[in-house]
């Protein structure tokens, strides 16, 4: 019995041990609790909100682009896309099935989708198709109840209604790629696209616009539950160019199959109103995404449809470069308005014969002669005695030689070369015979299309230092301008050589004069060649173009000026392997300005005064 | 306040009427209010709605709650009589379940008879309080404090926690092996043969630690880290604590738990039930469970110092202490505390095992109470 009561003894005080050993375990419960609920409550709360939400960011609308008289030459079209949603449909096969029946579907996509929908949880839409038309959108809403589980999304994409005509100067927008640089938040968002060249790469900051934000509160499977916030973006900002799309549109037509450039400025401003280079590309295939054929058929074009040839075609600018060394000559007082040369049809300097384009030769030439009918043998002589120095420093100021700075990346600088240039390229001096075949600019001289139109309207327009550009130049900015310092004289008498080659019997530009009102155009032809004549092929009779292969055909350039009396406009059209400059490129040029004096907002005052 | 039947010592059965008269309401009231509790929160788990859980888990209660009335009103001589039938028939079920898992090819915890499903695990948590309190009701302090005296009590008790390992359930065999450990401490097994048990565990550790599951480890490694895979095993108490920590003092509000309602939760019907609570009631609703529960405790002791007999004490002391188990290691593990065991908050969690288990466990207890004057001989 006393150990009875014992054994009962030890059982209470082991309880009541034991009791207060629970005690203790709950208290350890609610000092935990207070730890995490009230000391590391804050840090928790914020983890809790990073779980639930979500926040997506709000492409804005990409800014307009309009022509300078206020057509709109890239806009953000409605773009409608299938989609299927696994989880709304009993059976994803028989809709995909269904959906083949109204619309074709490639083995391919197919074969995408099936593994998308693997791969994602099945409330996630996947794509199906995009860049649906309304009819297709109108033919799967007739459907919809055979089709269950498809949804129609709209979004916003890139529409360029010129297409080809305008690919190089607009460019185009694409989905961002590693090498761009990710300096907003948006690129990060799938489907997202950026310019990738051009007007759309040069303007991407004001056309993009600012991120709106969508705040959703999310579970964890990252299913929408409910929209918590919604602040909208800033769209992006409109943007109107000084391009012409009428003429931009006439000018590419007249390439047809060609390849080259051309390109138009305002003389007094700069302002570019066509900017072209064949043969382009579809910027609309390139905002879709191009398959691997499209861009293999791209990139082995031998005309190069993805260069803009009228920055970054690099070509000897032949005889268009006559103006330049005849102001260097005159500016010089090498030679007088008077001056005359005797054309042969060839020289010699040392047992070195030079020859004309016109075998029997111009006779007694003074410089407006030379210019209109291109003699060669004046500008080797001028350029003789004038020496390379000059030459250089007056195409220099005319904007050859260097990159004119219209924005775009890939413009080429160019070459004018020198005696230092020389020495330093290839460790030798400069000898006259280089001096004489820059004279009619051949030889290592290069330029692109841009610089021979900035030529051509700092010629006309009384020697004031344009710039090209994309954008509307103030007067304020115009009167800003500087004079390059040549005579005004001089500047004349290169105007009254360049009408002639248009407008006087002879000139090498004769057939392709027009006359709309009283007014004519004025400018200068160039054939340059791609190939060296050998002596024997000038015994036995040099080849005619057409029998030569593509490849080696000349090089047909004209830069031209209208109306004649009161330039406004500068011209310069090239056509790689075109042929002559006379036959080719001077038609060209040609059609382009007398369409673009046409199209002068100022006619109708012009034409009332006559 | 009637006093009659609280001071005469009687040998003889008391009636149902004199049963009732002696029932603990406020106990009974506690049980009610917490169940209360777990069924509005599983109301909430299922975004506001009845079904799937918080109905099923009414009707649970009221079984439950019949079962523990019936529990309540037995004469406590029939549990001491049956301890051993008891506690063999159990023993039998563990292994027939053991037997067809392996034939199953897979882990299987329970019987099914159709309508309800019997763990047998659950069952021999009451089993073995019973037959230890009926083993050390009979035997003198002097055996207790021999080692003789405890031989057939530990193999009892290691048997079936052996088998409960092998289904695996690893939670469950340790709860088993604790509570055990509690009956022993308090019937006076001296410190020092606790002392060497553990230090024989701690050896053979490393050897165990080869025959668990991985799954098994991984959790422990998980709780050692739960950094260590912040997707699989360790998201579950991350997210746990990030629920708790985000209800704050007051909580988000009922219905309004955002990492529930949204699923970062796992569980949150059954393991994770308080911490669904604590994130839409805050730390006061927590406290509130925490203190519900301590006062079952009390009772339930305060039940055990008055009864009058050994096997009483016993069973009202090894039950409360199993229920308490289940509170602490339930909710230290949702406070990532200690490793997720996969064991379930008693009253609250969804789970008609468990309610059965439980609700029989207090009708016990209960029982102990009624009967706390009847006076037991040691046959």
């Amino acid at each position: 019995m006393n150990r009875d009561n014992d054994k009962g003894k030890v059982l209470i005080r082991r309880s009541l041990i034991m009791a207060f050993g629970k005690f203790f375990l709950l208290m350890v419960i609610i000092g935990r609790l207070y730890y995490l609920q009230v000391y590391q409550a804050d840090r928790y709360k914020t983890l809790a909100d990073e779980n639930r939400i979500s926040t997506r960011l709000l492409i804005p609308p990409r800014g307009i682009i309009y022509d300078r008289n206020g057509e709109m030459i890239a806009r953000n079209e409605q773009n409608f896309q299938a989609l299927i949603v696994a989880e709304q449909t009993p059976n994803v096969q028989e809709t995909l099935d269904a959906f083949k029946k109204i619309m074709p579907l490639s083995e391919a996509e197919e074969e995408r989708i099936k593994k998308e929908l693997k791969r994602k949880r099945s409330f996630v839409p996947i794509k199906i198709r995009d860049n649906l038309s309304w009819e297709e959108v109108s033919k799967i809403q007739l459907h919809a109840p055979d089709l269950p589980g498809i949804v129609i999304d709209e979004g916003l994409t890139r529409y360029y209604p010129y297409g080809e005509s305008m690919a190089h100067v607009l460019g185009y927008v694409s989905s961002v790629s590693e090498k761009d640089v990710k300096d907003d938040p948006l690129l990060e968002v799938p489907g997202f696209k950026i310019g990738k060249s051009g007007i759309e790469k040069l303007f991407e900051k004001d056309l993009r616009g600012e991120s709106g934000n969508l705040r959703l509160e999310v579970n964890a499977y990252g299913r929408i539950m409910k929209e918590i916030e919604k602040i909208d973006g800033i769209p992006g900002k409109d943007i109107e160019l000084t391009l012409d799309a009428r003429l931009q549109k006439k000018a590419y037509d007249l390439f047809g199959e060609e390849s080259g450039a051309a390109v138009v400025l305002d003389v007094h401003t700069g302002e570019i109103l066509t900017f072209v280079s064949a043969p382009s590309f579809d910027p609309n295939l390139m905002t879709k995404g191009l398959n691997n054929e499209q861009w293999q058929a791209l990139v082995s074009n031998e005309r190069n449809p993805l260069s803009d040839k009228a920055i970054s075609g690099l070509y000897s600018p032949g005889s268009t470069f006559k103006m330049v060394v005849a102001l260097a000559a005159l500016e010089a007082g090498i030679i007088k308005p008077d001056t005359r040369s005797f054309c042969a049809g060839k020289m010699f300097l040392g047992n070195h014969a030079f020859h004309c384009w016109k075998k029997v030769g111009h006779g007694y030439i003074n410089v407006v002669e030379a210019l209109q009918h291109s003699c060669d043998i004046f500008f080797y002589e001028t350029a003789q005695k004038l020496g390379i120095e000059k030459i250089a420093a007056m195409a220099r100021r005319f904007g050859l030689g260097s990159r004119v700075g219209i924005g775009f990346d890939n413009e080429k600088a160019g070459l004018i070369p020198d005696k230092e240039w020389k020495l330093k390229r290839f460790g030798e001096p400069w000898q006259m015979g280089e001096s004489l075949i820059s004279g009619i600019g051949q030889g290592y001289i290069l330029t692109t299309p841009l610089q021979l139109v900035t030529m051509m309207a700092r010629l006309v327009n009384g020697g004031y230092e344009v710039r090209p550009t994309f954008i509307k130049v103030s007067e304020q900015e115009r009167s800003q301008i500087k004079k390059i310092n040549v005579s005004r004289e001089n500047l004349e008498l290169l105007k009254e050589g360049m009408f002639n080659v248009v407008n006087k019997p002879g000139g090498t530009a004769y057939w392709s004069q027009f006359n709309y009102n009283g007014q004519r155009m004025g400018g200068k032809t160039g054939t340059t060649q791609v190939r060296r004549i050998t002596m024997k092929e000038r015994q036995t009779g040099i080849l005619k173009e057409e029998e030569l292969p593509w490849r080696l055909r000349n090089h047909a350039l004209f830069v031209g000026y209208a109306p004649a009396d009161n330039p406004k406009y500068a011209v310069v059209v090239i056509v790689e392997h075109g042929g002559g400059g006379s036959s080719v490129a001077a038609p060209m040029a040609s059609k382009i300005l007398k369409e673009a004096v046409m199209l002068d907002p100022t006619k109708e005052a012009v034409d009332s005064r006559q | 306040m009637y006093r009659a039947y609280e001071t005469s010592f009687r040998n003889q059965s008391l009636s149902i009427k004199e049963k009732l008269f002696n029932l603990s309401f406020s106990y009974l009231l506690f049980i009610v209010i917490l169940a209360g509790i777990g069924i509005t929160m599983l109301y909430s788990a299922a975004n506001g709605s009845w079904s799937p859980w918080a109905l099923n888990q009414l009707i649970r209660f009221g079984i439950g709650f019949v079962v523990m009335l019936v529990l309540a009103l037995t004469d406590i001589r029939i549990f001491m009589r049956y301890a051993y039938v008891f506690y063999f028939l159990t023993l039998i079920l563990l292994i027939v379940v053991e037997v067809t898992g392996h034939i199953g090819m897979g882990a299987q915890r329970w019987i099914n008879f159709g309508f309800f499903k019997l763990q047998p695990s659950e069952l021999m948590k009451i089993a073995m309080v019973l037959v230890l309190a009926r083993y050390f009701h009979t035997s003198s302090l002097q055996s207790i404090e021999s080692i003789r005296g405890i031989i057939a009590p530990l193999l009892m008790a290691l048997f079936p926690a052996v088998l409960i390992i092998l289904q695996p359930d690893l939670g469950t065999a340790l709860m088993l092996m604790f509570t055990t450990g509690a009956i022993f401490f308090v019937v006076g097994v001296q410190l020092w043969k606790f002392g060497v048990l553990i230090l024989g565990a701690f050896v053979s550790m490393p050897i165990a630690w080869h025959f668990l599951h991985d799954y098994q480890q991984n959790r422990i490694l998980t709780f050692l880290n739960p950094e260590r895979d912040p997707l699989g095993s360790g998201y579950h108490i991350i997210q746990s604590k990030i629920a708790l920590g985000s209800g704050g003092i007051f909580g988000k509000g009922f219905l309004k738990g955002t990492q529930s309602h949204l699923n970062f939760l796992p569980e949150k019907h059954t393991d994770f039930i308080f911490t669904m609570l604590s994130e839409e009631f805050g730390m006061v609703g927590a406290v509130l469970i925490v203190i519900l529960n301590l006062l079952i405790l009390i009772y339930s002791y305060s039940f055990a110092l008055k009864s009058t007999s050994y096997f009483g004490k016993l069973v009202a002391i090894g039950l409360a202490t199993n229920y308490f188990m289940y509170v602490f290691i339930n909710m230290a593990m949702v406070l990532g505390l200690i490793p997720v065991v996969g064991i379930p908050l008693p009253l609250i969690s969804y789970g008609g095992t468990v309610m059965l288990s439980i609700m029989a466990s207090f009708g016990i207890i209960m029982s102990v109470h009624i009967n706390h004057n009847v006076q037991m001989g040691k046959d």
